[in-house]
């Protein structure tokens, strides 16, 4: 009710207004470089933005001994000072061990802890040892505040993105972070098929297209085949170490090669590197839209500046840009497709704004790609969408693939598959396999994920013994391995006997995944932080309430605003204009002090109001009409 | 139809309770008509998972409408906010559906399975041994074709020969079935599987072999 705009609560007394009607669900893109949260109501999918108007929320997280980490835009000003304290591009450590780390040695901005050998890598940030499941968990907590912001209400289901080509360790991780940030994850949807949904719900679209998406980190293409509401993908590839950020590196290792030549040598720490990393970003998203430019590097102490044009911009990433163009023929021709039977091309990723990736992919298919919906946040659009045919029904139907091959190790270190990659999921297949000594009671069952034929040069996602074989000459006993993967993509292996009928199931959890004691340990941390989230509540709280607040009183303006005389009007719409900025920041003391003074500025309104709505029910208007207006008025 | 009936073991029409309310249902009812709720899937070969007739020249557009109408209303996309053990069901419901379409939409796969349903399965492609002399003659020479080629155009052309020669033996596949003629199926099956496996091959090669992969 708007002449509830007297009444102001303390932040911390107002329960979180809970979900009135249950089924609300979000779609979060928990992207390499940024993410986002969208809503869909009636199939008309919203980005969720904060309350300076930004959709797009830097996936990046700040640490700091004695505060909250901060996500996002702040975060990434801490960047620049101290970019030590700061975690960005994590989601290229989802899942993965440090034998992964390896081979992105040296392209890290991280300290990672060295005894980190065969479980879940940790990065020391701040004096504090986080892992990947854990970071994404903060910037998961944010997109949920932002949404309850946004939405004035509480959030608690959500579906998350992924890349197509995130293995089973990868999602697994995914949903462990939702789960620590308070999110049950109604199901993980591959990123290209997001994009589908949004471009063909948008526009009724039939027939195959493609989906190009190059994120921060990862790269996908994927084939789709879209008939009367149903998303059909035909087969999906990448490569989940490949994406913009490689351009950054390759600008940067430019940028540091040049300072060499002229004298500038010398080892960079981690937090010069970053910075090199960040002034090459720079450089690339000028150069999307601008020919050339100059660029200044600042490293121990000493500058440095640096030319770049699209020429040799382009010249640094044309390998990488080709290694995309090969990876999607490979999959054209998975589907048995040619590149002209294609009917359209989605771009997706911010880094299918530069200009080679979209001449290299109009190239390849003989048409120009789609781009007309933001590529930033198509992903989440699609998302928001399938959240809400999840929850409120709909008649669309999503069925995906598994993007990697799944099978078991086999003497001599060979890989038997046992599902195929582009097999339609959810899937189930048996195979048998046999004993190879006499007498062989146990038998270790070795699942690997990859297309490769040797263990070795795949990803190996778990490990477990089946015991308690009769004793029989090699090759009598029959055990039969069966693979099921569910809807979001993830894995459960069992193993039976056949011959006694002895039988061990196990959920696949992946050799670099947290084990359920550690997801139990950082739950209670979460619980013992308590009062660290006490204070993200409260901050959250009064976000909610201002955010009433301005609502109830843009409506009361419109309706009434001719009450005020102009200097009135004007201070309430300035001390509004402040606790907008307030919103903004993280301060909840300042919001709190931005409330009162708005609330101050407001009273005489207020009662001029309830005066003249007095005077006006007296002249016949019935009271109770007068409520229901009001209430109509209000839009919260 | 009669056979139809027989292979497919259709003609013990048993029921079973719903396991939510008691009511008395048939084994085939995916659903319960009295509360509703969504049923173990039957035991039920793939054709009659889809509710299709057990044949050879089966229309594409038959098959996908089956397929998308079952998914539409079994997929665990459907039971986001039901109970665990309907989700469970749905999801075996699900998996059942994509391995039956999976099996079925292949005209090479199909024709092996409907051989397996007549009791006449196939040798393995690896594992049996050959004596189609004419097949050993025509793969070996094609094998050096394959071999041979020096660029990508060849390649193409090697593909497009192959898949003429598939169609003329999908088309011999039909008749053969129609005449219930199993022996010639089999024959004819396994030179279409070959020349999946070669053209197989061949793609891969004018995609950068493989190079999609990594794990
Ligand atoms: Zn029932």
């Amino acid at each position: 009710m708007s002449l509830q705009i007297l009444e102001i609560f303390e932040p911390g007394e107002t329960p979180l207004p809970h979900a009135e009607a249950p089924g609300i669900a979000v779609g979060i893109d928990l992207g390499t470089t940024n993410s986002l949260v969208a809503l869909s109501r009636d199939a008309k999918p919203e980005v969720l933005r904060d309350a300076a108007g930004r959709g797009m929320l830097p996936s990046v997280v700040a640490y700091d001994a004695a505060r909250p980490p901060q996500v996002g835009e702040e975060a990434r000003r801490v960047l620049l000072d101290e970019p030590e304290r700061v975690v960005s591009s994590v989601k290229r450590l989802m899942g993965r061990g440090a034998r992964d780390i390896k081979a992105l040695a040296g392209r890290l901005p991280y300290e990672i802890e060295p005894d980190a050998a065969e479980r879940m890598i940790r990065l020391k940030v701040a004096g504090k040892s986080l892992t990947p499941v854990e970071v994404s968990a903060d910037i998961l907590r944010a997109l949920k505040a932002r949404a309850e912001t946004s939405l004035a209400r509480e959030v608690t289901r959500a579906v998350i993105t992924v890349p197509a080509y995130f293995d089973d360790a990868a999602r697994t991780a995914t949903r462990d972070a939702a789960r620590l940030a308070g999110l049950e994850v109604l199901r993980l949807v591959n990123e290209p098929t997001a994009a589908a949904l949004a471009y063909g719900l948008d526009r009724g679209a039939e027939g195959l297209y493609a989906v190009y998406d190059l994120g921060g980190g990862t790269f996908d293409i994927s084939v789709l085949r879209l008939e009367k509401g149903v998303f059909q993908v035909l087969a999906t590839g990448g490569d989940a170490a490949l994406g913009g950020d490689d351009f950054d590196h390759l600008i940067a290792q430019q940028f540091l090669r040049q300072r060499e030549e002229d004298g500038g040598g010398g080892d960079l720490s981690v937090g010069e590197a970053k910075q090199a990393l960040l002034t090459a970003r720079i450089a690339k998203e000028c150069l999307t839209e601008h020919t050339d430019g100059e660029w200044m590097l600042e490293v121990g102490g000493r500058q440095s500046r640096h030319r770049l044009d699209i020429a040799g911009f382009e010249a640094l990433i044309a390998p990488l840009v080709a290694r995309t163009i090969t990876t999607a023929k490979a999959v054209l021709a998975d589907a048995g497709l040619a590149p002209g039977e294609v009917k359209g091309v989605v771009l997706v990723g911010g880094s299918t704004r530069v200009p080679l990736v979209r001449r290299e992919v109009a190239a390849l298919f003989g048409r120009a790609p789609l781009a007309d919906i933001d590529p930033d946040e198509v992903v989440a659009l699609g998302a928001a969408l399938q959240a809400e045919a999840l929850t409120g029904g709909g008649d669309t139907l999503l069925l995906d693939v598994t993007p990697l091959s799944l099978g078991i190790e086999t003497m001599g270190g060979l890989v038997e598959k046992v599902i195929a990659r582009n097999t339609a999921i959810p899937a189930a297949r048996a195979q048998e396999f046999t004993t190879y000594q006499d007498g062989q009671t146990a038998m270790m069952i070795h699942v690997v994920q990859g297309e490769r034929e040797l263990v070795a040069q795949n990803r190996s996602l778990a490990r477990f013994e089946l015991q308690g074989i009769p004793p029989m000459v090699a090759g009598a006993a029959r055990i039969r391995v069966t693979f099921a993967v569910d809807a979001d993509g993830l894995l459960t292996v069992s193993a039976e006997e056949r011959t006694t009928g002895l039988s061990q199931a196990v959920v696949v959890k992946p050799s670099y995944g947290l084990d359920e004691e550690e997801m139990i340990a950082m739950l209670r941390t979460a619980m013992e932080n308590a009062g660290e989230d006490m204070v993200l509540r409260l901050l959250t709280e009064a976000r909610v309430e201002a955010e009433r607040v301005l609502l109830a009183l843009d409506a009361a303006l419109k309706a009434d605003a001719g009450l005020l005389a102009a200097p009135e009007l004007a201070t309430i719409e300035r001390r509004m204009a402040l606790l907008r900025q307030a919103m903004a920041a993280e301060d909840r003391h300042a919001i709190t002090a931005a409330l009162e003074a708005l609330d101050q500025a407001t009273q005489d309104f207020a009662a001029r109001r309830m005066d003249h709505g007095i005077r006006q029910a007296l002249k016949g208007v019935a009271l109770d009409r007068l409520a229901s207006r009001l209430e109509a008025e209000d839009p919260s | 139809m009669s056979l139809d009936r027989v292979i497919s073991g259709e003609t013990a029409a048993g029921q079973r309770p719903c396991w939510s309310c008691q009511a008395p249902l048939s084994v085939r009812a995916a659903f319960c008509h009295a509360c509703g709720r969504i049923q173990p899937p039957a035991a039920l070969d793939h054709f009659r998972r889809l509710n299709l007739a057990p044949r050879f020249d089966l229309p594409t557009a038959d098959l996908e409408q089956q397929y998308f109408g079952l998914q539409r209303s079994l997929h665990p996309d459907r039971f986001a906010g039901k109970s665990s053990r309907e989700k469970a069901l749905s999801l075996q419901h699900a998996t059942a559906l994509n391995e039956a379409y999976d099996v079925l939409r292949q005209p090479l796969r199909r024709g092996e399975y409907l051989l397996e349903l007549r009791g006449r399965p196939l040798n393995g492609a690896d594992g049996g041994t050959i004596d189609d002399e004419e097949l050993l003659t025509q793969a070996m020479a094609m094998r050096e074709r394959l071999a041979d080629a020096a660029g990508e155009a060849e390649v193409l052309a090697l593909i497009a020969s192959a898949e003429a020669d598939a169609a003329a033996i999908l088309a011999e596949i039909e008749g053969a079935f129609a005449q219930e003629d199993l022996a010639s199926a089999a024959r004819l099956l396994t030179r279409l599987r070959y020349l999946a496996k070669l053209t197989a091959e061949a793609r891969a090669r004018v995609a950068g072999a493989g190079s999609g992969v990594q794990a």
